[in-house]
């Protein structure tokens, strides 16, 4: 092992992964590149746009703002492994309904913060949604169908299942 | 939550059993996108990729005197360093220029520069390694040695004769001028009772697609022919282009477009960077990538709106609007851009001023000139925001001059609506618009009356509300017109190839392509409605040069009302062709039966007679059955192309609220409204998420973006820290409404939506602000972005 590379191992959603990487590999190009894990996106490279954005150890994190080196030993999860274990599967059926998503290269970010927001279960103020979101860069929406999306998880949230949000004209 | 309301537009031979014209149906897409499913160009990957990075002028302009390239070379995964000189040879430089667009000329430009680089940014140099990593570290061992030439950034000198000639050949630095006079404007304005005159400008900005430009190049030798995985709006001209200076026949390559991660006019361009990606994948007989970091975007992706327009405007005490002057000046980089060039957005504003107003007296001239910065060229509703902030904010001052409120001037002056067919001053046509009605029904939706009330009450306890209005109209459907004419090998028509498979589901072929704004569902509406099946039953195909009729793509509201249109009666051709062979199978006059539900019906009463998989089970696997001589055709294609008007002219409204806080200058906006008239309108959510997408942008210009350059021509806030973009937290709840007037030109009757946010938000912003500040003695503000900072110079604060 070379002191620019180096040996990790890790948990990405659920799957324990080992490999050899470079030292100045960001986490995002790791989960891209090494894994092909795509869900996860590249906008920015400095940390402004959200569209890395993964949980690591559960926390939001900027994948080109963390090296992989620093993920040895930790938890990461991408849009995929959330999407399979449907734990934003409420999340993902609002956006669907409310179009809360055009080109769709924000969206796998923007559903992790999120879902991070929702997780305590309150209902946040409108305000508080577009605060909270302020970390993502959407060129495609202007954002209102986003928040839209999301309020409506956090009300159903306190209400019991998420009722469908179409009218009647739907199938 | 706010629904979209989902309700049938206005529609009456649109109006099939089970239509789904005028519902709020979702996009076919959207699960996978939000499963991060996507399939995106920056995520392909091929047996023996290697990638691309480019080594790229510090300097606004200078030349090229020598480049070292063997220390590059031997960097640990290098594959090849190629300079512009060298790959000349496997490609041919490009003008972008059009007969159209009388008198307009550029300079030949390369894939990679040659002998001189005129722009901070231009590519010199490609390194192509096996990562995108090493490719970059190698760029770092290559040595340029440049010698700096004096760089013209500064529009207003750039016809000087003290001032350099960037293409001596060209013998000046104007691209392209245009003059237009109609009806007498000298009398006019000597018959206003009042004129105002201002000075509007417009920082240059860029589009800021969340995924950078994208290139998969793959040449194969063993079958001549080049494969390219574009992030690109237009596949077919892209197909052109690269076989034309490729010297390979457009048949030899296919484009492939999956999805594309934002467009907004970015990705309807011809790039260098990209074209010397095919090149290199041709040179090296294996396929290349290319993925613009954010740092090469805000760089190398066109930038646009750099204008500023000296404007007066003559009007009677009656608040009769006499006459509009606009003189434009717009400074388009070194280059006008390939192949759509960079003279059509001062041509749109020429056009555009004064559209929505009954006026005839219009003088306009507009001057397109050369400098050292990055190239100018159209992103989204193309000279729109420009035209509709110079005329709103003229019919603005005017108002304020002769003390009128500024929603009775717009009343008293805006074409009627019962005045179509009708021209304007500029020369464009309008089939049919409803600016009263639109105005009439945006004014309910705010309650002007109280927001009014409410605003004057606030400003005696020191808030300070503006509240602006914007009327505005949006060219959308074009013709040939727009390209075509001028010698652009870009399709003005586009087709849908339907084919029923053997158990009774729809393909549609279509020659648009999808980046977000909802295409494919709406190809799905057209064609579940017109044949008659399930909309669960259509699969859509986009994006293949290989697999879809020739098509122009998506961009300029084209893709519902053209892509959209010939869906259409493609579904009802097949319908047709499909009761013939259930006609034959029942031995009933096809011309008695219908389909619905995907089922074979009697028309009259709708009894269920045969399902479409029985129909298609026989036609493909037992077609012995059937009687002797009859043929069955499940594959249709139909085209549209529109010919009645060159263009499809909508319209609509915009009002902006907003709030000012005059310690900081901050402008915090408190709710925006739109009423837009699209014609029919086939999925009310998807047009209302383009408005309030469209508005978000538009508001983008007038308060934040701007790239920033300083004199000697470095573009200094390129980064997505310094360069400021709306987010979440700035925004504005949006209000959408709609009045329908189709177009006569098609069966559908839809016109375009996509420009139409874009088009009003500035204005209407820049109308709140002032309104909010002239009470306080402000100067107008004319200059975009708003920023505090000028809001508080405004203010003679600071």
């Amino acid at each position: 092992m070379s002191a620019r590379h180096l040996d990790i191992t890790l948990t990405v959603n659920g799957e324990t992964v080992s490999a050899r990487v470079e030292a100045r590999k960001t986490l995002v190009d790791f989960l891209r590149e090494d894994l092909a894990l795509t869900g996860s996106h590249v906008g920015c490279e400095h940390g402004a746009c959200g569209a890395c954005t993964v949980l690591l150890n559960g926390e939001v994190v900027r994948g080109c703002l963390t090296f992989a080196v620093q993920c040895d030993s930790a938890q990461v999860e991408t849009i995929e492994g959330l999407s399979d274990s449907g734990r934003v599967a409420d999340l993902q059926r609002a956006f669907q309904e409310r179009n809360a998503l055009q080109c769709g290269y924000c969206t796998p970010g923007i559903l992790i913060s999120a879902c991070e927001l929702l997780a305590g279960g309150d209902v946040p103020s409108r305000e508080t949604i577009r605060e909270h979101l302020s970390g993502h860069y959407c060129r495609c929406t202007g954002y209102q169908a986003i928040v839209d999306a999301i309020e409506t998880v956090a009300q159903a949230g306190a209400d019991g299942p998420l009722p469908t949000l179409r009218g009647s004209g739907q199938q | 939550m706010k629904l979209s309301p989902d309700r049938p537009s206005q529609l009456s031979a649109l109006d099939r059993p089970n239509s789904y014209i005028g519902r709020s149906v979702p996009r076919p897409n959207l699960a996978r996108l939000t499963q991060g499913r996507g399939q995106y160009v920056s995520d392909v990957a091929l047996p023996r990729l290697a990638h691309v990075a480019f080594v790229r002028s510090p300097h606004a302009h200078a030349r090229i005197k020598q480049i070292e390239t063997e220390q590059a070379k031997k960097a640990p995964g290098v594959i090849t360093v190629v300079t512009g000189a060298e790959l000349a040879s496997v490609i041919t430089p490009w003008v972008g220029v059009l007969t159209h667009l009388k008198g307009i000329k550029s300079a030949p430009q390369h894939a990679i520069a040659v002998a001189r680089a005129c722009w901070q940014g231009e590519a010199v140099c490609a390194v192509v390694a096996r990562t995108r990593a090493e490719a970059e570290d190698a760029c770092a061992l290559v040595e340029v040695d440049y010698e700096p030439l004096p760089a013209v950034t500064v529009a207003e000198t750039a016809l000087d004769p003290a001032t350099p000639v960037i293409h001596p050949e060209l013998g000046d630095n104007l691209t392209f001028e245009r003059a237009h006079v109609a009806g007498d404007p000298d009398a006019a304005f000597a018959q206003a009772d009042a004129v105002a005159e201002a000075t509007f400008i417009f920082g240059r900005h860029t589009g800021v697609t969340n995924e950078p430009r994208a290139i998969v190049a793959d040449w194969n030798p063993g079958e001549q022919r080049l494969t390219v995985y574009h992030g690109t709006q237009a596949p077919h001209m892209t197909q052109d282009i690269f076989a034309r200076h490729l010297a390979l026949e457009p048949h030899q390559v296919r484009v492939i477009t999956k999805d594309v991660g934002g467009s907004f006019g970015i990705k309807v361009h011809i790039y260098a960077d990209e074209m010397a990606t095919v090149a290199l994948s041709k040179l090296l007989k294996r396929p290349v990538k290319f993925v613009a970091d954010r740092l090469e975007s805000f760089v190398t992706d066109i930038h646009a709106r750099d204008h500023r327009v000296k404007a007066r405007i003559g009007v009677k005490k009656d608040g009769t609007i006499t006459a509009f002057e606009i003189d434009d000046l717009t400074g388009i980089g070194p280059y006008s851009v390939y192949p759509r060039t960079s003279g059509i957005e001062a041509n749109q504003v020429v056009n555009l001023v004064g559209g929505p107003y009954a006026c005839t007296n219009y003088r306009a001239r507009a001057r397109v000139v050369f400098q050292n910065k990055n190239v100018m060229c159209q992103y989204r509703a193309v000279g729109h925001p420009i035209a509709t902030a110079v005329t709103e904010g003229l019919v603005d001052l005017a108002a304020a001059k002769i003390g009128m409120d500024p929603a009775e001037l717009r009343r008293r002056n805006l074409i009627p609506d019962d005045a179509y067919p009708a021209t304007g001053a500029s020369g464009i046509k309008f089939e049919r618009l409803s600016h009263h009605a639109s105005l009439a029904k945006l004014l309910a939706m705010m309650d002007y009356e109280r927001l009014r009330a409410e605003q004057e009450e606030l400003r005696a306890r020191g808030v300070h509300r503006g509240i602006g209005l914007a009327s505005f109209i949006e060219v959308t459907n074009p013709s040939a017109a727009f390209y075509g004419v001028g010698g652009a090998r870009i399709s003005s028509q586009d087709g849908a190839t339907l084919r029923l498979d053997a158990t009774g589901a729809v393909f549609v072929h279509s020659g648009v392509t999808e980046q977000g704004q909802g295409a494919e569902a709406v190809l799905a509406q057209c064609v579940a409605t017109s044949f008659g099946v399930p909309i669960e039953r259509v699969r859509v195909i986009t994006g293949d040069t290989d697999h879809t009729p020739y098509g122009g793509g998506t961009w300029a509201s084209r893709a519902a009302g053209i892509g959209g249109e010939p869906a259409w009666p493609a579904g009802k051709a097949l319908r047709t062709n499909v009761l013939a062979a259930a006609g034959a199978m029942l031995q009933a006059d096809p011309t008695t039966l219908d389909i619905n539900g995907g089922i074979v019906v009697d028309a009259g009463s709708g009894r269920e007679r045969l399902p479409l998989e029985e129909v298609a089970r026989v036609v493909y696997f037992r077609p012995d059955t059937l009687p002797p001589g009859f043929q069955a055709e499940f594959v249709v294609t139909r085209h549209y192309v529109p010919r009645g008007w060159p263009f499809a002219f909508t319209n609509g409204v915009q009002a902006s609220y907003l709030d000012i806080d005059v310690t900081t200058g901050e402008v915090k906006l408190l709710k925006h409204w739109c009423v837009e008239d699209c014609g029919t309108v086939i999925n009310p959510q998807l047009v209302d998420e383009q408005i309030r997408g469209g508005i978000v942008q538009g508001i983008g210009g007038a308060l934040y973006e701007h790239c920033v350059y300083d004199e000697a021509g470095q573009l200094i806030n390129g980064n997505m820290m310094d360069y400021l973009v709306p987010m979440a937290v700035e925004m504005p709840d949006i209000d959408v409404g709609h009045v329908v007037t189709p177009t006569a030109d098609s069966e559908l009757g839809a016109k375009g939506a996509g420009e139409a946010g874009t088009a009003g938000a500035p204005a209407c912003i820049m109308n709140a602000i002032n309104d909010a500040l002239r009470p306080l003695g402000a100067a107008p503000l004319l200059a975009m972005p708003f920023t505090p900072e000028r809001v508080l110079k405004a203010l003679g604060r600071i």
